[in-house]
């Protein structure tokens, strides 16, 4: 990795934790309502993933899904901040035109497919999306980010069985952060280390860290070569933490204010920084202006985009549902 | 033309679509290379090839999720489940995911599935083989939901259902796959919305859809020799439903009947009578009444099961009610 994308990356994380710190004020404004996931703590595993994936070509892309806590994959992935943000504030100009909110951000213009609430649901979807772009014989592949409490979902089992049984390009990334909402994995979990529950389906898998994002690269990029070479899916596993809450609704009372800062020590904005600092590629200061700059265009442009965004009209309440658009010949009407 | 089988129409459709569009697929039990439990897909496995014809394991709501996943990039998936019985399972991937990916995305994705289904008792197939939940589907925004009657809406159906955006779930039954009649050589469509009048009369409108259509138009049949001119009213699509058809029908007879295989509650009948209430209540000339199915579990036993179904008979008998001849 050269220096400039180290200090780009670096800047991306910051972005990512600046934007969810705002969307948590926002909620406290009442501007953002409904459920907030927030991602800190979590990003170096989207922000390096994806920076191995195929990005940058719009409908070109990989193809990324994943589940509720999906602001920053859908940032990385290439959906504008400025839309995002708007549909957390329910505005018409918002990636689901508002219809969507925190946890469904949809930006197909660049393969993003999608945010989905039901634990477990998007594992068949993102074989699906593999199995698109295999039929359609292009390099794409899918890439789907969810949590260690989704495995204990059927979908896991059924999902994994099929990926392997059809050979199909999809990556699996499980974000182990510990815990589904309030329930840690010891306790609900058999097998701990998530990559090892894969071998029944004898698919290619490994487990790292998480808060390293060098280490997520490296680990990213063989696992991304795999599927796109076609040797089949590969499950990759991240052990990660959540810094905040489960949603906003969460008084983090099944977790000790030791582990916390345990995993504090191991922010991976923290863990990036200080090794670039080391390196002498940037220095404390620069990384001040980099957040004065990140604050700014939050504020100036993004908030300020969201505030001034219309509302969806309550004429257009019914518009969405069905196609729009369809041809009679398909729908009708019936000539009797 | 020629006089085809309902399960023969289907395998046609499925036939000319796979050859007009490679991004066709079928997927689902035992379709491939068994030929699929009902014949829809016999041979295709052979002349379309595993990747197109896919053999699924019994993983229902995970393949009908790989199928929605794969129709948002542009593929047009037509899922067989075997029994509607087993789409219980694939809810939360129809629900939650299908009938609402269009809408979640402000309307930048959809998902063009096709599902495919047999929804009704046959004999004597038990509790859980013999679910008829059309009016769980319908119940869902997002969804479109249609009930071939015969062999011409089974095949022309499935056509649209294959090219239309959205995603559409197909209603057939089991007792129906054999069923014939004359289609046209020639490659056709039918529309997957409105409702039909299959048979016209000016005393009595019979509403059903599916299987209970053939009830309604065996009772036109018996109310005939009495000297009654029953109307009968095929939905042909339960989602959405064509309140225009059913108000023009009640407004010429002044009388309805709706027959349903289902169990009443929260269900097609209800729907009907409810809209019915909305948009010519002012034109019946006689309280509205439903056929359907007993509020049980399907029953094993032959006698139970067919007291728990509604027959021809219980159509007929509902009919001479609503005109106050008993
Ligand atoms: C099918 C379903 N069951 C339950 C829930 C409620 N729920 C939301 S998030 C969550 C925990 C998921 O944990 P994990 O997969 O580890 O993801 P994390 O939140 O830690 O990122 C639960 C139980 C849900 N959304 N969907
Ligand atoms: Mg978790």
């Amino acid at each position: 990795m050269n220096d400039a994308d180290k200090k780009r990356l670096l800047k991306e994380m910051i972005f990512f934790r600046r934007f969810e710190d705002r969307t948590f004020e926002a909620y406290m404004e009442r501007k953002i309502g409904g459920f907030l996931h927030l991602y800190s703590g979590q990003e170096a595993v989207a922000t390096g993933v994806l920076e191995k994936a195929m990005l940058g070509k719009g409908t070109d892309n990989d193809y990324v899904i994943t589940g509720y806590r999906d602001h920053v994959h859908a940032l990385k992935a290439g959906a504008p901040a400025r839309e995002v943000m708007a549909e957390l504030y329910g505005k018409e100009t918002g990636s689901s035109r508002g219809r969507g909110g925190s946890m469904h951000i949809f930006d197909p213009s660049v393969n993003f497919m999608g945010g989905y609430a039901l634990v477990g649901q998007p594992f068949p979807l993102a074989a699906g999306l593999a199995m698109g772009c295999k039929h359609k014989g292009s390099k794409q592949i899918a890439i789907c980010f969810l949590g260690d409490g989704a495995n204990n979902q059927g979908t896991f089992h059924e999902t994994m069985n099929m990926a392997k049984v059809w050979n199909l390009p999809v990556l699996f990334v499980c974000e182990n952060n510990g815990y589904a909402i309030g329930t840690h994995i010891d306790r609900s979990t058999a097998v701990k280390d998530q990559y090892k529950r894969v071998c029944a389906y004898d698919m290619e898998a490994s487990q790292h860290d998480g808060m390293d994002i060098e280490t997520v690269m490296e680990a990213a990029e063989k696992a991304i070569d795999f599927v796109r070479s076609g040797k089949g899916p590969y499950f990759i596993e991240f052990m990660t933490y959540r810094f905040r809450g489960h949603s906003m609704s969460d008084a983090k009372g099944y977790r000790t204010r030791e582990e916390e800062l345990e995993w504090e020590k191991r922010d991976p904005i923290k863990i990036f920084s200080k090794r670039l600092i080391e390196q002498g590629l940037i220095t404390e200061d620069d990384i001040k202006a980099m957040e004065k700059d990140i604050d700014d265009e939050i504020e100036n442009d993004i908030i300020k985009f969201s505030e001034e965004s219309p509302e969806p009209k309550v004429e257009d309440l019914h518009k969405y549902v069905l196609d729009d658009d369809p041809d009679p010949r398909w729908i009708g009407p019936l000539q009797q | 033309m020629a006089e085809i089988a309902y399960w023969e129409a289907i395998r046609r459709a499925h036939d000319e679509e796979m050859a007009n569009d490679r991004m066709v697929i079928a997927m689902g039990e035992d379709i491939g290379v068994a030929g699929g439990t009902y014949k829809a897909t016999l041979g295709l496995y052979d002349k379309y090839g595993e990747e197109r014809v896919i053999d699924t394991p019994i993983s229902e709501n995970s393949y009908t999720g790989i199928g929605i996943g794969a129709s948002m990039v542009g593929m047009r998936p037509i899922i067989e489940i075997m029994s509607i019985n087993f789409a219980l399972l694939a809810l939360d991937t129809l629900v939650n995911a299908a009938a609402k990916i269009r809408y979640m995305s402000g309307g930048r994705a959809q998902c063009p599935i096709v599902m495919r289904t047999p929804g009704g008792t046959a004999h004597q197939l038990a509790a859980q083989h013999s679910a008829r939940l059309a009016r769980m589907f319908m119940s869902t925004s997002g969804l479109r939901v249609v009930t071939p009657r015969g062999p011409i809406d089974a095949y022309g159906m499935l056509k649209s259902a294959v090219r239309c955006n959205d995603p559409v779930i197909i209603i057939e039954h089991e007792q129906m796959y054999n069923l014939k009649e004359e289609v046209p050589d020639e490659e056709f469509f039918r529309p997957l919305e409105g409702a039909e009048i299959v048979r016209e009369g000016s005393d009595i409108t019979l509403v059903g859809y599916n299987f209970s259509v053939h009830l309604c138009l065996e009772a036109a049949k018996r109310l005939e020799a009495d000297g009654i001119n029953a109307e009968v009213l095929d939905l042909r699509s339960l989602k959405p439903l064509d309140r225009e058809t059913i108000r023009k029908s009640v407004e010429k007879t002044h009388r309805v009947l709706i027959a349903e295989e289902d169990e009443a509650p929260v269900g097609v009948g209800a729907e009907i009578m409810a809209l019915i209430n909305e948009d010519c209540f002012f034109a019946l000339d006689a309280q509205p009444v439903r056929i359907h199915a007993a509020d049980v579990p399907v029953p094993y036993n032959a006698r139970l099961e067919k007291a728990a179904i509604p027959s021809a008979e219980d159509v007929y008998q509902g009919a001479l009610k609503v005109m106050g001849k008993i």
